[in-house]
């Protein structure tokens, strides 16, 4: 029963990708912000649960667990609900398309799909609809407005993103990850488009909501932002979701811009690791580093600079690749 | 019943059942959430018909910009506040009628016509085979639509900021 | 390749029951104890004053608008990027009257002012 192996074979990844995120990307990934943030600002950061503080994450997840579900009476219940499942469903759809090394028989990647570039641009905008329904679902002032400003926020960046992930299908003549891994063994991408390099980093650091985009959850200016009301669990899966969909970013810029899995000597999946982790230092790097942005400067920056700057290197490589290719 | 024919079946009940709770939903936000899943419903009967370019469009513009689109809109009025829309008028009965009667023609309509079976599969959708056709055939209609584009955006634009 | 759509219905399905496990968990185990103070929305602690679902401003909208047509541009690039380098020179002058049409679009918004948050 040939179907039945694939349906267990497809199961099975789809745990261990979860897994793997809610572990090793988001868990860890929490914790890598309090090291990273305590060791640049000359502090330790947690040390006390498991050795070096390795287990103070889960030592949250199980204390979150444990707490009580609270939902406002004045809440819509069915959209409050709904958007807690949204946000980190759509940020773990992200996973589908993204190669992590290969294997004897090709590459390790959940499905290589056609699309793929397309598909991942397509699961992140569905994360901005779970926000809104957040934000509006609580029926709380801090978390619509913080909803409404965290979704146009989001909404102004995709189109950056989306030209970038244009720029680079150009490059390597499709939409496929793994062919535009593949056509990085040589010269990684990041040498030819320095420029959409750099814009996808800073669309992406405003597509999750971090510093110094993160105005619309910080916690001096609108509580928390969207999940205000959403306690224990719940505001864990919001963690998980914008978590989630920042170390999905950081992996597409590995696979866009840094060749993937391509290096000497170690094993292909390590390599990719270490280039996310590379990335994902830079992401926490730059938070700790800057002040937050306004929000009416931010979104100026990314209608007035960025989309221009990314259109003009669309064409600018256009005019290469065509031209030059006779 | 093949695979395919179940998910098909799978597919058309949730875009209807959402269908149905957009169009009879007394909160308006309800309505307009319940659009999600009838365009993903959708986006699942375009890849069954091996359109996946097309599919992987209708998730991103529909379910990503046009429901934010809508529900940003929602949120301006006073319907925003999600409660007391009226869904039924005094002409329901006779809007039923004629709903029911459309259906029936439709039905007896695609019942009867013998529609002949294409031989062979479904050619492929992809993005090369697509770009090509735009690049080269349909050349004059690709640029046509980004003059619509930029119509339908001043025009927008000139509407939401009268009174400016 | 319906087979790939298969496998990724099949991630969806699975993700979203992983995802629901943990509602179901606290679901299970969480304590409850109901006052109704517990349950008000919160304002920093004080009472609410007025509805949160009041009408907002027309930026969001006009954003929102501003960013469907460039989705919908962004979508006619894509798969003119994976044939132009086939195609040659004649691709590259489409696309560039296409782009152009649609930067006075943008410059269009920018005048009028659709893009100011104000």
């Amino acid at each position: 029963m040939d179907w039945i192996r694939d349906i267990l074979r497809a199961v099975v990844g789809t745990i261990i990708i979860f897994s793997a995120v809610a572990f090793i990307a988001v868990m860890f990934g929490v914790l890598l912000e309090r090291k990273v943030s305590a060791w640049m600002q000359s502090r330790l950061g947690p040390k006390h649960v498991g050795p070096q503080g390795l287990l103070q994450t889960v030592a949250d997840t199980i204390k979150l667990l444990q707490k009580e579900n609270i939902v406002p009476t004045r809440a819509d219940p069915i959209i409050f609900a709904s958007a807690v499942i949204i946000v980190p469903l759509a940020a773990l759809l992200d996973y589908v398309v993204i190669p992590f090394g290969t294997t004897r028989s090709g590459p390790l990647i959940f499905r290589d799909l056609n699309i793929g570039v397309l598909y991942f641009a397509a699961t992140s905008s569905l994360v901005v609809i779970g926000i809104l329904m957040a934000g509006w679902g609580s029926n709380n002032k801090y978390a619509l407005l913080g909803g409404l400003r965290s979704a146009a926020q989001m909404v102004t960046y995709e189109i950056p993103i989306g030209l970038v992930l244009v720029t680079v299908a150009l490059m390597a003549g499709s939409l496929s990850t793994v062919t535009i891994v593949n056509g990085q063994a040589r010269l990684w991408y990041i040498v030819a488009q320095p420029v959409a390099f750099l814009v996808f980093l800073i669309a992406a650091t405003a597509e999750v909501n971090r510093a110094p985009f993160d105005l619309v959850e910080a916690e001096s200016e609108l509580v928390a932002g969207y999940f205000s009301e959403y306690s224990g669990m719940r505001f864990a899966l919001f963690q998980l979701g914008e978590y989630g969909e920042m170390f999905a970013l950081a992996a597409m810029a590995v696979t866009l811009f840094l060749g993937g899995w391509h290096g000497p000597v170690l094993p292909p999946v390590l390599w990719f690791v270490i280039k996310l982790y590379a990335l994902i230092f830079v992401f926490m790097w730059v938070r700790w580093t800057y002040p937050r942005i306004r929000i009416d400067q931010m979104l100026n920056f990314s209608w007035k600079v960025l989309i221009p700057v990314s259109v003009l290197n669309l064409i600018v490589t256009a005019f290469f690749v065509v031209m030059a290719h006779r | 019943m093949s695979g395919e024919a179940i998910v098909f079946y799978l597919l058309a009940a949730v875009t209807l059942a959402s269908g149905v709770i957009v169009v009879t939903s007394e909160n308006i936000v309800h309505s307009a959430a319940a659009l999600v899943p009838s365009f993903l419903g959708v986006t699942g009967l375009y890849i069954l018909l091996n359109a996946e370019f097309v599919a992987g469009i209708q998730v991103l513009i529909y379910a990503g910009a046009i429901t934010v689109l809508i529900l940003f809109a929602i949120m301006l009025t006073e319907g925003g506040t999600g409660f007391g829309t009226r869904q039924r008028n005094e002409q329901a009965a006779v809007g039923a009628a004629v709903a029911a009667a459309m259906a029936v023609l439709l039905i007896v309509i695609a019942t009867r016509t013998g529609w002949t079976a294409g031989s062979g599969t479904l050619p492929l959708y992809t993005p090369g085979v697509i770009g090509q056709s735009f690049l080269r055939q349909n050349i004059l209609v690709f640029e046509g639509t980004s003059v619509v584009l930029l119509i339908s955006l001043m025009g927008a634009i000139l509407i939401a900021r009268r009174e400016d | 390749m319906l087979l790939d759509w298969g496998y990724v219905a099949i991630f969806a399905l699975v993700g979203a029951a992983m995802v629901a496990l943990p509602l179901l968990i606290i679901w299970l185990i969480s304590p409850r104890s109901d006052y109704p103070q517990k349950f008000e929305t919160y304002e920093s602690g004080v009472p609410t004053i007025g509805e949160a679902w009041s009408q907002f401003h027309v930026r969001y909208y006009l954003f929102s608008l501003v960013f469907v047509v460039f989705d919908v541009e962004i979508i006619y690039l894509y798969p003119w990027a994976v044939v132009a380098r086939s195609l040659g020179a004649i691709a590259f002058w489409e696309m560039l009257v296409f782009l152009t049409i649609l930067v006075l679009g943008l410059a269009y918004a920018w005048r009028r002012g659709a893009l100011e948050w104000t």
